[in-house]
């Protein structure tokens, strides 16, 4: 029985998914966190946030670990005579591993460290990718980061205007749709960037995701200032005689992902064909045929026949930039920029890209503007000069429907300097 | 050599980034990386993945909450030694997976989780989260341990999956449906390209803590930060520096508080969810695309939130008996028209969906195509 009376949360330790009020309880009974008080006033601040519907967190200060500007957030409780095991409750985002694979003996090193300093409490994980330590107070910070540096060989993520932990789809280590290794790209511009990381430099966040494939599991186009989607340039690989086991009703169509229903026997005219958004396939009843050079690989026919149909042997990834969330002209998803680039370590032709491109955003950026609100306010045909691109039909859905065209002098015969006397001398006032 | 207060630079080791990810995979991950064949659901949370080189890796994918103590991660470790070797992996959606290298151990690793509940009765480790079925909700803070949200997070997240919780575990939708939940506009959570998001919003302007403001804030930035030029410089009765909003321009984005302290905008009945409809991410058949406002304003209702529920719940059921196969629920509601997605819904049409922020213009409809 902990120390607050909670009614409300009790109402959650109901129902069958997992209970984080049941969770929290067990760490107030068993957990012997250096914190002591932290899980038990948490629950308490929690419960007055129940009755009064707004939260009880104040604005965090700054704290931090000497020589970095980020991976601590500052965070305090605006009540903390009541709850004084919350009162001082410092998030420390802690870089999670490429596709957050573990060891146990890893986990269990991070769990006892953040019993020796914290509250024992977590975010497995953080939106951005983070592992996310929840809870400690300024004095620990130092010893934590010490400890975790030298014994777990452990660094923090990244928060404020820096670059922002970078995350990946668990790519070639168990997917068959990955075009490039998106766990070895991430741990390379995770370590090409640790200043970028750890020491805000930038206008504002800048996250960087690798999805593998344009199944897109790790949401970069939509949540990344850079996202790096894998595809393939050449044809998709067709096993005749699994198609054939589809149709016939031998393999199990898309993987099983629909199996708890009854939705009849395959249709690959009707589930494939007719569905695939650039209308490139063809089933004579015997042979499927693709016009790969009209496929614009939507994964689709890839998803519902993965046993009959491969990825292409041509691989790389396309890069887009500049998503966000709304804050603040709205949100926005990533625009194609290079449709095709090879992903083949060290990187070098994407890390020489996104250098032009922060060497840009830096110097143009305003306070708090995304890059993705840069490249609106000052034209998409600024930032393919800035990344010495040029412009591609792929790159739009469709071209201008406007003819303001901010023509440049050197693009227009003659330059724009001309002599209205000359001008006169044909045309009376 | 522990760490010494007095001598905190000594020995100081900085910017190694995280652990390598090698270490931490599975043997028969290592083995087979950039050789996975193909993979198949055998049941909805348990997934094989087939090698060519003959080898097979089974997963069993657990529902998880993101906020979870060291507790519950040992208990995790605990079966992750007794079935798995002492390896696991955690997804993008806070799902645990536990993986296994022959179907032989399967089973008694499905026993194990599915006999694990805490005291009150909820399961520790739900089985499912795969293929056309309703995943783990991702989430952002709440009233848990964030300054500036709406709405809390994690009860909400629990109300909702308690009431999806069947859908976790089968595969019986037209298409995946992705729920995440935001409990502000800044969004940490990013879930405006969602099936259905569940997001904090706030619909009353900001006070002004005119003793305090000068002290605690950089004026102009906070003037800089509203994209209304709703808030201007002021001063007080008594002389003091201030700020005052036009309370007509306020479109509550809550950017001003995040810039200052002295202006905060929560409130009990103000501040609560709205219900966005649609996104996706994938560029499976259609394009991504975002998410639409369908719900404007629900009250916080703690702690169980019974009218989001039930709202979601309600749109999930119609969805699944409507759309057809593959169909993502912004596809269908597309197809179907929004009016008819509204009138089949139950929902009302208010003034407050229709755009007027930046482009909208683009959203109104220039057609005489529309359906009685």
């Amino acid at each position: 029985m902990g120390k607050h009376n909670t009614p409300m949360l009790d109402e959650l330790e109901k129902g069958p998914w997992p209970s984080f009020v049941s969770d929290i309880k067990q760490q107030v009974e068993k957990g012997k966190q250096a914190l002591k008080e932290a899980p038990d006033d948490l629950l308490g601040v929690l419960e007055l946030s129940y009755e009064d519907k707004v939260t009880h967190w104040k604005h965090g200060g700054i704290v931090g670990v000497f020589g970095y500007g980020g991976g601590i957030i500052g965070r305090y409780c605006d009540q903390p005579q009541q709850f004084p095991g919350v009162a001082h409750f410092h998030t420390v985002r802690v870089n999670q591993p490429a596709s957050k694979y573990y060891t146990t003996e890893f986990l269990r090193g991070l769990c006892d460290l953040w019993e020796k300093y914290g509250s024992g409490l977590t975010n497995m994980h953080g939106s951005t990718g983070d592992i996310i330590l929840l809870g400690t107070v300024t004095d620990n910070l130092e010893p934590l980061f010490y400890d975790m540096t030298h014994e777990l060989n452990q660094d923090l993520g990244g928060s404020g205007s820096n670059l922002r932990t970078p995350a990946c789809c668990l790519g070639l280590s168990r997917c068959q749709f990955s075009c490039y290794d998106t766990q070895e790209a991430c741990y390379q511009f995770t370590m090409e960037y640790q200043d970028e990381l750890h020491r805000p430099a930038f206008p504002y966040k800048f996250k960087f995701k690798f999805d593998g494939c344009p199944n897109g599991c790790v949401a970069s186009i939509a949540r990344a200032d850079m996202s790096v989607i894998g595809t393939w340039r050449d044809n998709i690989r067709i096993d005749q005689e699994a198609v054939k086991a589809y149709v016939g009703g031998e393999l199990l169509p898309n993987a099983g992902a629909h199996s708890s229903r009854d939705w009849g026997s395959f249709d690959i005219q009707k589930e494939v064909i007719n569905l695939c958004p650039s209308q490139c396939m063809c089933y004579d009843g015997n042979k499927l045929e693709i016009n790969d050079k009209e496929c614009v690989r939507c994964m689709h026919c890839l998803n519902v026949m993965p046993r009959a149909l491969r990825i292409g042997e041509d691989r790389g990834a396309s890069i887009l930039f500049g998503a966000k969330a709304p804050i603040l002209e709205g949100a926005q998803m990533s625009t194609l920029t290079v449709p095709f680039m090879r992903m083949e370590p060290p990187f070098e032709e994407l890390k020489e890209l996104i250098e032009k491109v922060w060497d840009w955003w830096m110097e143009e950026g305003k306070n708090r503007e995304r890059l993705g609100e840069l490249i609106q306010r000052e034209s998409f045909q600024k930032f393919l000069e800035i990344c010495e691109l040029e412009a591609d039909p792929r790159m739009v859905d469709e071209p201008r429907s406007n003819p303001y065209i901010f023509w440049k002098e050197a693009e227009v015969e003659g330059g724009w300097t001309r002599d209205i006397n000359e001008y006169r001398k044909k045309h009376q006032r | 050599m522990p760490y010494d207060p007095s001598d905190p630079l000594k020995d100081r080791i900085t910017d190694i980034g995280p652990r390598y990810y090698e270490e931490f995979l599975p043997p028969v991950i290592k083995n087979n990386k950039g050789k996975w064949l193909y993979h198949e659901i055998l049941e909805p949370g348990v997934l094989v993945h087939v090698s060519e080189t003959g080898d097979e890796v089974y997963t069993v994918r657990t529902g998880g909450c993101r906020l979870m103590s060291i507790e519950h991660i040992r208990e995790i470790c605990e079966i992750a030694d007794k079935h798995c070797d002492g390896y696991l992996r955690f997804t993008t959606r806070n799902n645990i997976e536990f993986m296994v290298d022959s179907k032989a151990k399967v089973k008694p690793l499905l026993d194990d989780l599915k006999s694990r509940k805490f005291e009150k009765g909820s399961f520790k480790f739900p089985i499912g989260g795969t293929g056309a079925g309703i995943t783990n909700i991702v989430h952002t803070q709440g009233w848990v341990h964030c300054h500036t949200p709406a709405i809390d997070a994690s009860g909400i997240v629990k109300a909702v999956m308690d009431g999806l919780f069947d859908e976790f575990g089968s595969m019986r939708m037209p298409a995946p449906v992705r729920v995440s939940l935001a409990c502000c506009l800044n969004m940490c959570g990013a879930v405006h390209c969602s099936d259905i998001a569940i997001l904090g919003i706030h619909r009353k302007p900001p006070m002004i803590d005119h003793e305090w403001i000068d002290k605690l804030c950089e004026l102009p930035l906070a003037i800089a930060a509203c994209p209304t030029a709703a808030i201007k410089p002021a001063k007080t009765a008594s002389g003091l520096k201030s700020l005052e909003v036009n309370a007509d321009r306020c479109m509550f984005c809550g950017n001003c508080y995040t810039m200052c302290a002295a202006m905060p905008l929560a409130d009990e009945e103000g501040s609560g969810v709205a219900i966005l409809l649609g996104g996706k991410l994938s560029n499976r058949i259609s394009k991504p695309k975002f998410s639409k406002v369908i719900v404007p304003f629900i009250p916080n209702q703690p702690p169980r939130w019974e009218d989001t529920v039930n709202t979601i719940k309600r749109i999930v059921d119609v969805y699944a008996k409507d759309a057809q196969k593959y169909e993502r629920v912004g596809d269908w509601a597309e197809r179907i028209g929004w009016e008819r997605f509204f009138e089949k819904c139950d929902l009302p049409f208010t003034h407050h969906l229709i755009d007027d922020y930046r482009f909208a213009y683009t959203t109104w409809r220039q057609s005489t195509q529309f359906k009685y």
